[in-house]
């Protein structure tokens, strides 16, 4: 397995939101986390990446104990993250907020791939990622934290704050990232959808998984969609 | 009179690299720093200290930056630690702490009664009145070294950062860097800036004393940075001259309206400057030098 986490519990200071979480994701795989509101998905999500300040349990990326390391590590390991709503820097232009990204051998080549994987960013590198529309911001955020060329991407509720128009194209974007060996770990609200483009899946709630399993079964799981996953827009 | 414009340009230049400094922490980073006079102090009264104890200028100019970057550390830490809000709060009460320890250190800074004597710039070459104009030109290089360093700043792979802290420090993070650090450095850097304006300063006027820094040399610092355009280094240049066209234009005021006094010119001074924020704020909010985003 490329990610194991391992009866992770987390917290932000106080009572524990993560009551002792156990998952995985294996290559070139796309594994969604769906849940109820304040289930813990994002909070799992940011202990994966290492912005969660309090953290027990054990975490290993490709066979490294990641327990303890700091973001900037986790990222040289080969994880990204697309953090929930705010994940561009809306004063910077295009180019900015690709050229940003700090350690990056080869950037212009590697920038350059990634204005080829994303071409609508193409024509709007001089302009401020202020100006762009929900699903452009998306791409760029895609595009940026790609540049490092990880081999798992946490994205953290990536169709947050989008206009249902805007959804389907970013499940469409998600959907390529195993082609190019990125596996993904995605936080979703509309959990059916998302798991519709995934491997597997788990479910959420009160920090703890309920279920488990392959996407196709969670869908068809009557029980637990009523309870967790909700009629789907 | 040009002995005078000499003077007001001095004043000017001594605000742009104040403005510089806070338009780096605030216009680019998103530092609330409302205890600009408190290192604008501490350069003052770093650099007028010892060059009364016996040292010559540039090293105690140089001196007077690094001390107010090193008391700047301690403040850049809590700033980790607090929200935007609190950290005004904070750096305005530092300010106030800062100048109240000058009143009351008499052994160190004479308090009240006031440091005289301090060695003007240039005096010591003999060349009398134009020993002003050379302290003119050394601020104005100054100035451009400032205002060169901050564009290159800002155009680095650094300053794409520091203004990426501004929109979201999270995101920061995100892409495996820390703006904590950052955010330290930033701090140190803008209040070295506010330690040379300090020096220069001390040694125009040639006397300190603490009811020279007021909060309000503060906010004239803001109101600069906003008129001129935050996040513009051409704004800090642009709002440090206008503030003083208003400073100094509304002197000249009072030449129309006898019947005010000098003390009450003063606070009709201040209003001016209250009024052209607030006209800025409403039919210029971005500023001179400002686009609309």
């Amino acid at each position: 397995m490329l990610l194991e986490v391992n009866d992770v519990r987390g917290s932000y200071g106080g009572t524990d939101i993560l009551h002792g979480v156990t998952l995985n994701v294996g290559n070139r795989e796309i594994v969604t986390i769906a849940g109820t509101n304040g289930a813990g998905k994002s909070t799992l999500a940011k202990a994966v990446i290492g912005l969660l300040p309090q953290v027990s349990g054990r975490i290993e990326f490709a066979g490294r104990d990641l327990t303890g390391l700091p973001v900037e590590d986790r990222i040289a390991a080969g994880l990204a993250y697309v953090p929930q709503v705010a994940n561009v820097f809306l004063s910077l232009t295009v180019l900015e907020n690709l050229k940003v990204v700090p350690n990056v051998r080869d950037a212009t080549t590697r920038i350059a791939r990634q204005l080829d994987a994303f071409p609508a960013l193409k024509p709007r590198l001089r302009q401020r990622a202020a100006t762009l529309s929900g699903g452009e911001r998306q791409m760029l955020a895609f595009a940026r934290a790609l540049l490092t060329q990880p081999t798992l991407v946490v994205l953290d509720e990536p169709t947050a704050a989008l206009a249902p128009s805007l959804v389907q194209q970013v499940f469409d974007l998600v959907i390529q990232l195993p082609a190019q060996d990125v596996a993904v770990l995605m936080v979703e609200q509309r959990a059916r959808q998302a798991l519709a483009i995934s491997d597997r899946g788990y479910i959420l709630d009160q920090g703890r998984v309920v279920l488990a399993g392959p996407a196709t079964g969670l869908l068809a799981d009557d029980r637990m969609a009523k309870l967790y996953l909700g009629s789907e827009h | 009179m040009i002995a005078y414009l000499i003077a007001v340009g001095i004043i000017a230049l001594i605000y742009m690299l104040l403005t510089i400094g806070l338009n780096l922490q605030y216009g680019y980073t998103g530092l609330i720093n409302f205890g600009v006079v408190a290192f604008f102090a501490i350069g003052a009264y770093t650099s007028a200290l010892l060059t009364l104890g016996g040292w010559p200028l540039v090293p105690a100019f140089v001196v007077a930056i690094i001390v107010a970057a090193i008391v700047a550390y301690p403040i850049g830490l809590l700033s980790l630690r607090l929200s935007d809000d609190y950290l005004a709060v904070v750096t305005l009460g530092f300010s106030e702490v800062v100048r109240l320890a000058i009143q009351q250190e008499r052994w160190l800074t004479h308090g009240v009664q006031g440091l005289p004597g301090i060695p003007r710039m240039f005096l010591s070459l003999g060349i009398g009145d134009y020993a002003e104009l050379a302290t003119l030109a050394v601020l104005v290089l100054c100035n451009l070294a400032a205002i060169g360093l901050m564009l290159h700043l800002v155009r680095s792979p650094y300053g794409r950062l520091i203004q990426a802290i501004r929109d979201d420090e999270v995101a920061v993070e995100a892409i495996g860097k820390d703006p904590r650090r950052l955010k330290v450095q930033v701090f140190m850097l803008g209040s070295g800036l506010a330690g040379l304006a300090g020096a220069f300063y001390a040694h125009f006027i040639t006397y300190l004393s603490p009811d020279q820094f007021l909060p309000l040399v503060t906010f004239y610092v803001w109101i600069a940075m906003i008129i001129g355009g935050t996040g513009r280094t051409t704004g800090a240049v642009a709002g440090s001259l206008i503030l003083m066209v208003f400073l100094e234009g509304s002197r000249f005021a009072r030449d129309w309206i006898p019947s005010v006094s000098e003390v009450q010119m003063a606070s009709v001074r201040l209003a001016l400057v209250g009024l052209a924020l607030i006209l800025f704020t409403i039919y210029r909010p971005q500023g001179m030098m400002g686009s609309r985003r």
